[in-house]
């Protein structure tokens, strides 16, 4: 059963093409990654399917209906969350209220709430009172991940997580995401850090110059594959 | 005792500028609007309430809950319809709408009630004091002023530290685009931060035709005590901005024991001390 899927979807900066025609879906369950270097259309891909940049409405669909251009706060409302590029907490709200704000006005019931996050990450439990700007990089991804899973999404989407944080959090964080999938969320990972895509995905697409350049599952993709997808071929 | 009972007085006036900014703050705080009509719609609320009383024959504080009511609507629908459409990064638009907005107010109320002067009166309340020994005495109206912007500002700050919504405002007020991403809704959260808003202009309203006279054309000279009053204390605090009235009220009544025309300009002179020493005000907001 596909979850999310766009349709040749087609975004503009002024008269600059940034995506031509991409397809792509996550099914149920699944977890995907869009690999591609600086430029390749990951963020435009990212803002169109959160309705930060327009869309046609028939181009991107979430569970059989189209969500294109529609208003960020109506996209998540029908079960997508998202951890931002750069995390971006509230920095005059606390650790705790940030995660709660995660779940503002939708009670969905499943796995996620205030104690499974704690359980999650039991530092945050710890610093639940502390302003969420004064954690370290780590912790606060570990507030944006905690934040996004409040609202118990059904697509969990995750825009370069691993930016700038040192590799043994790195590691803590894509194990955080095992778990994460354990409970059933379908996962949606954007990753200039092609080696944690890889392991952590079931399938996934590689972007280049707007365009899907490659796409399958890991296992069955060689290094010379992914390397002409990723920098673009005969480079 | 004439220094004390200044003193006393100073500080009560000072209630009323904390009234009449706290609606101001809460704006500027959740939506970085500024409101030049703020201090015009404080006479729509004086003049609501008068209405409740002359022509419904209601009690004086019914017909303030009444215009209360009425105003948190019409704040909903001005954000909603109308000030919404003004916000964006270019902070000029909401300037020249509100600005345009505080000359249709002036004017509607110049054709509605005409330029003459009016009062709203509290019947004997008006003239109580309460006798504090040693001679002095407060009056009751001015202690009720006061006490209400106590209250406005302890239910303001629950509202914002302790409940859902008050998180989604400041959420809104830090990052707007991440805010939607949350699932908040900007627009709805814009247009109740005005509907309440204008709740505590309603009872600005009230305070500020109880304690002087006031007619259709006033509104601009009470928007500067607002501007000064939140900006003496500090952009985004709503105790600061009690604070700033109270220092305010302080300097004006102190001016205006040194001579009568030193009342307003004292008030100016402190807001332009401080402006100078703390440019952000005596009670910032942490981040910024």
């Amino acid at each position: 059963m596909k979850l999310l899927e766009t349709h040749g979807l087609t975004a503009f900066y002024g008269d600059f093409q940034a995506l031509f025609g991409i397809d792509l879906h996550v099914d149920e369950g699944e977890t995907i990654a869009i690999v591609g270097a600086n430029g390749a259309g990951k963020s435009t891909l990212m803002g169109a399917i959160t309705g930060r940049r327009s869309a046609q409405r028939e181009a991107i669909t979430f569970d059989g209906k189209p969500i294109g251009g529609m208003k960020p706060a109506e996209i998540m409302a029908r079960g997508i969350a998202l951890v931002p590029e750069g995390r971006q907490l509230f920095p005059s709200l606390d650790v705790e209220e940030n995660l709660l704000i995660g779940n503002y006005g939708r009670k969905v019931r499943g796995a996620w709430s205030l104690d499974a996050v704690y359980r999650l990450f039991p530092i945050l439990k710890e610093r639940r009172k502390q302003a969420a700007t004064s954690l370290s990089g780590g912790q606060q991804q570990m507030v944006a991940l905690g934040r996004a899973l409040m609202s118990n999404p059904r697509l969990l989407l995750c825009d370069e997580i691993s930016l700038g944080l040192a590799p043994a959090i790195i590691k803590d964080i894509y194990a955080a995401l095992d778990a994460i999938r354990a409970e059933g969320a379908s996962v949606m990972v954007v990753e200039q850090n092609i080696g944690q895509a890889l392991a952590v995905s079931d399938r996934v697409y590689c972007l280049l110059e707007g365009r899907v350049t490659l796409t399958g599952r890991p296992e069955a993709l060689s290094r010379d594959q992914i390397s002409a997808a990723y920098f673009g071929g005969g480079r | 005792m004439i220094v004390l009972d200044t003193i006393l007085q100073g500080v009560l006036l000072g209630g009323l500028y904390a009234l009449f900014a706290t609606g101001l703050s809460l704006i500027f705080g959740v939506m970085r609007l500024v409101n030049l009509a703020h201090g015009d719609f404080m006479v729509v609320g004086a003049f609501a309430v008068l209405i409740g009383v002359d022509a419904l024959g209601l009690p004086i504080l019914l017909a303030a809950v009444v215009a209360g009511v009425v105003m948190f609507g019409l704040g909903y629908l001005l954000q909603s319809l109308l000030l919404n459409r003004t916000l964006g990064k270019d902070i000029l638009p909401p300037l020249l709408v509100t600005f345009g907005l505080s000359i249709i107010l002036q004017n509607g109320m110049l054709e509605a009630f005409s330029a003459d002067t009016q009062r709203l009166d509290f019947g004997a309340l008006s003239s109580a004091s309460v006798p504090l020994g040693g001679g002095l005495a407060v009056g009751v109206i001015p202690l009720m002023t006061f006490a209400s912007a106590v209250l406005v500002i302890l239910f303001l700050n629950w509202l914002f530290y302790r409940t859902e919504l008050g998180r989604a405002f400041r959420a809104t007020s830090d990052k707007p685009e991440i805010a939607q991403l949350m699932g908040i809704d900007n627009n709805r959260i814009f247009a109740l931060a005005m509907a309440l808003a204008l709740v505590v202009v309603a009872i600005a309203g009230l305070y500020l035709g109880a304690r002087a006279t006031f007619d259709p054309l006033i509104g601009p000279s009470r928007l500067i005590f607002a501007f000064e009053a939140v900006i003496i204390g500090g952009l985004g605090s709503f105790w600061g901005t009690l604070a700033g009235g109270v220092i305010l009220g302080l300097a004006q009544t102190v001016g205006a024991q040194i001579s009568p025309e030193w009342q307003t300009l004292a008030g100016h002179v402190v807001f332009l001390v401080v402006l100078v020493l703390r440019p952000r005000g005596l009670f910032p907001r942490h981040v910024d």
